[in-house]
């Protein structure tokens, strides 16, 4: 059987270990929380993990391109990028699938591992780790953005009024990643 | 080279947070999640104790010696005081029914902003010495010795609660986490442990009227800037009067409409709406400002600041109050007011001047909801409206917790913004009118610093907007509240981008017809209106 019939087969199994695995990252009140509430919209962490968890495994079992791959671990690392977790701790649960898909195919003796698609399968599953850092930053450097774009707001009028934008950000408004730029004589002053 | 872990080492890390009971987990401080201490100076202004510059960061609080007498005789005068806040601490049977409902808890996974047991962390110095079985049996009876650690925990946490109250609609005892944590609150300000982030704003608003502590001719400017736009849109040059004696309305609305985008257009809907209708109100530059930080502080604090709308609209000598589109303002005007500076008997109860309808739910505040107001124009037929206007935009709408659980405003806003607009949708049952979540940043929580915590606070409402964006291709989030409209463009920014967040009264004037106006080509933000793309 090739790797990809045997994850197929195992599929559920893999995924609830690797749920369990990332559940565990997070203190056991918690974790029951998100395990048994059902309703998405009453609990959005437990939705965005077990929704997401399985496509990515759907996705790795698939070659999906990078960009999918990226759109998928997106919905887990946002959440994660602002909880309570270190770099490495938000973004070890990727890591975490491999464990699963070992511990669940080496449970039947007579079923020896395809090392080789294994050693595949598992590069893949780093290279969405490495993806999964590449996302953690993008959403820290977006929280920075935003802590800007606050302050421009709540100062934009106010320069406007005292004339000290240049044309082209007046232009542009209070909103987007354009910061405020004040004209470069008023900050020499 | 430093010595790094070996690959065994790193083969070994763990992830598994501690299985140990919450009492014995310690509170780490992580920035991100708290705001910055207060300055000195600010708590000076207002009179309030212990006044220090400090830093939550640091481990020195610079707490005067005897803070545990303080904190707890400060407690003991609570219990006396309110006897809401003693029964709050003697009855939860920690059945757990609020557990879940918390938005910090949903979002962040930490189980001490379970509301059960963000109030337990108070609850157990009121059991350990206040209660003759935690005096005997200590931890054996949930009681806890107030120590410094056990003090930080308490801070940390009562700064992780917007008082949003969904948590108290759950509890089969009523009981109003809430107030417990005003109660902390009030207790942390006995110790100037309170945040700049609302320090500074309830010094401004009680030395120049305002938290943004603009002065006159700074308000004045702001709104001739708004003038200068609306002039630019529409053609029609407005007038509105300031701190006109013998006007009819005197007008309040947050200090966030008159500078902050984008509550600056709903300020602009305001006093195109009022034109329109040739109101006799006036603004003051006085009591300019609708929100009340200082309900974050003391409750003493709540009433002096509120003491100020009313000495106004004396002073001025007007009939009635209309308040603008504001969260934390109704909630202390509709519970609070009358017990502070009420009754308001030197006021009239509000009557529209357009439609004559008596507005007899404040006949003691003399004060309605500018939505109320709007909603009974538009109920009449008052109003010529083309909600073509606001084609461009697919709506939602999202209940400010303290209009909606505070004072029940639920129906008006969404009927206007349904005869305004002709594309809403509604978020599930389960995140909006009484069930609300929170914006994530009530309560003075707004800051810059804490953003982490705010995006936590913020998933569960954000959640269900990306929802009803990809069902329904919303892109606009309507409400009626100047934090919301602050705290979730930057929520949204984060969890839903390309949501635009407005205020109700930005999407009136958008549709609103005005007589004599020039055909318009843009909308309030200078976008152009639907159909105008090429102009």
């Amino acid at each position: 059987m090739s790797l990809h019939d045997l994850l197929s087969a195992k599929k559920s199994l893999i995924l609830g270990r690797w749920l369990d695995e990332v559940l565990s990252t997070y203190p056991s009140d918690t974790t029951q929380f998100i395990r048994k509430t059902e309703n998405r919209f009453a609990n959005p962490v437990g939705h965005a993990l077990t929704d997401t968890l399985e496509k990515v495994f759907d996705a790795l079992l698939n070659d999906a391109s990078p960009e999918e791959m990226t759109g998928l671990l997106d919905t887990v690392i946002r959440v994660r990028a602002v909880q309570d977790f270190t770099p490495s701790q938000a973004v070890a649960f990727v890591f975490t699938l491999k464990k699963a898909v070992r511990d669940e195919l080496s449970k039947d003796p007579n079923t020896p591992l395809p090392h080789e698609e294994l050693s595949g399968f598992e590069k893949r599953v780093d290279a969405c780790a490495l993806v999964s850092f590449d996302i953690f930053m993008k959403c820290k450097e977006k929280l920075y953005d935003i802590r800007a774009n606050e302050m421009n707001k709540m100062t934009y009028r106010l320069l406007k009024r005292a004339n000290m934008l240049c044309a082209e950000d007046d232009a542009a408004g209070p909103s987007g990643d354009v910061g405020v730029n004040i004209k470069q004589e008023e900050v020499t002053k | 080279m430093a010595k790094g872990p070996t690959p065994a080492e790193l083969a070994n890390i763990d992830y598994t947070p501690p299985q140990t009971e919450w009492m014995d987990t310690p509170t780490v401080i992580k920035t991100g999640t708290f705001c910055w201490g207060a300055k000195a100076k600010n708590l000076n202004i207002v009179e309030f104790p212990n006044a220090r510059d400090w830093n939550p960061s640091e481990e020195d609080w610079k707490l005067p010696e005897n803070w545990q007498e303080i904190f707890l005789k400060g407690m003991k005068d609570l219990l006396g005081k309110y006897r809401s806040f003693k029964v709050f601490m003697d009855i939860c049977v920690r059945c757990g029914a609020c557990a879940d409902k918390c938005h910090f808890f949903i979002g962040s996974g930490d189980p001490k902003n379970m509301p059960v047991l963000r109030a337990e962390l108070l609850r157990s110095v009121y059991r350990n010495d206040f209660t003759m079985a935690g005096k005997i049996l200590g931890k054996l009876a949930g009681g806890r010795k107030l120590t410094l650690p056990v003090l930080k925990e308490i801070w940390y946490y009562l700064y992780q609660c917007t008082e949003c109250r969904r948590c108290s609609l759950f509890c089969p005892y009523g009981i109003d986490t809430a107030e417990i944590t005003m109660m902390g609150r009030e207790l942390m300000n006995l110790l100037g442990l309170n945040t700049d982030w609302i320090s500074g704003p309830v010094a401004n608003c009680y030395m120049k009227g305002n938290h943004l502590g603009l002065e006159p001719h700074a308000i004045m400017n702001s709104i001739e800037g708004m003038i200068d736009d609306i002039e630019t849109i529409t053609g029609i040059r407005i007038n509105p009067s300031f701190n006109r004696k013998g006007a009819e309305i005197l007008f309040v609305t947050p200090s966030g409409d008159l500078f902050a985008d984008p509550g600056t257009y709903t300020a602009m809907g305001y006093m195109m709406l009022f034109h329109e209708l040739g109101l006799d109100y006036t603004w003051s530059t006085y009591a300019s400002e609708g929100g009340n930080f200082g309900f974050f502080t003391s409750n003493e604090m709540a009433k002096r600041l509120n003491s100020k709308i009313y000495a106004e609209a004396k002073r001025l000598g007007v009939k009635y109050i209309i308040g603008g589109e504001c969260g934390h303002m109704w909630r202390v005007l509709t519970q609070y007011m009358d017990t502070w500076n009420g009754p308001a008997d030197f006021l009239e109860v509000p009557v529209s001047p357009i439609t004559g309808t008596r507005f007899e739910n404040a006949k003691s505040t003399k004060m309605i909801h500018v939505t109320e107001f709007t909603a009974d124009l538009i109920k009449n037929n008052k109003l010529k409206l083309d909600p073509s206007r606001n084609n461009g935009l697919n709506v939602t709408y999202h209940d400010s917790c303290n209009t909606a659980r505070g004072m029940g405003l639920l129906d008006e806003p969404r009927y206007i913004i349904k005869n305004v607009c002709n594309t809403f949708h509604e978020m599930p049952e389960n995140t909006i009118r009484e069930q609300t979540f929170c914006c994530g940043s009530g309560t003075g929580l707004n800051a810059s610093e804490n953003m982490e915590l705010r995006m936590r606070g913020g998933l569960p409402r954000a959640n269900a907007v990306k929802f009803v964006k990809e069902q329904y291709g919303v892109n606009t989030l309507a409400n009626i509240c100047a934090i919301d409209r602050a705290t979730l463009s930057a929520s949204m920014e984060y969890w839903v981008p390309g949501t635009r967040v407005t205020g109700v009264h930005e999407l009136v004037a958008n549709a609103l017809i005005m007589k004599g106006e020039k055909e318009r080509e843009t909308d309030l933000r200078g976008d152009p209106l639907p159909g105008k793309e090429g102009n």
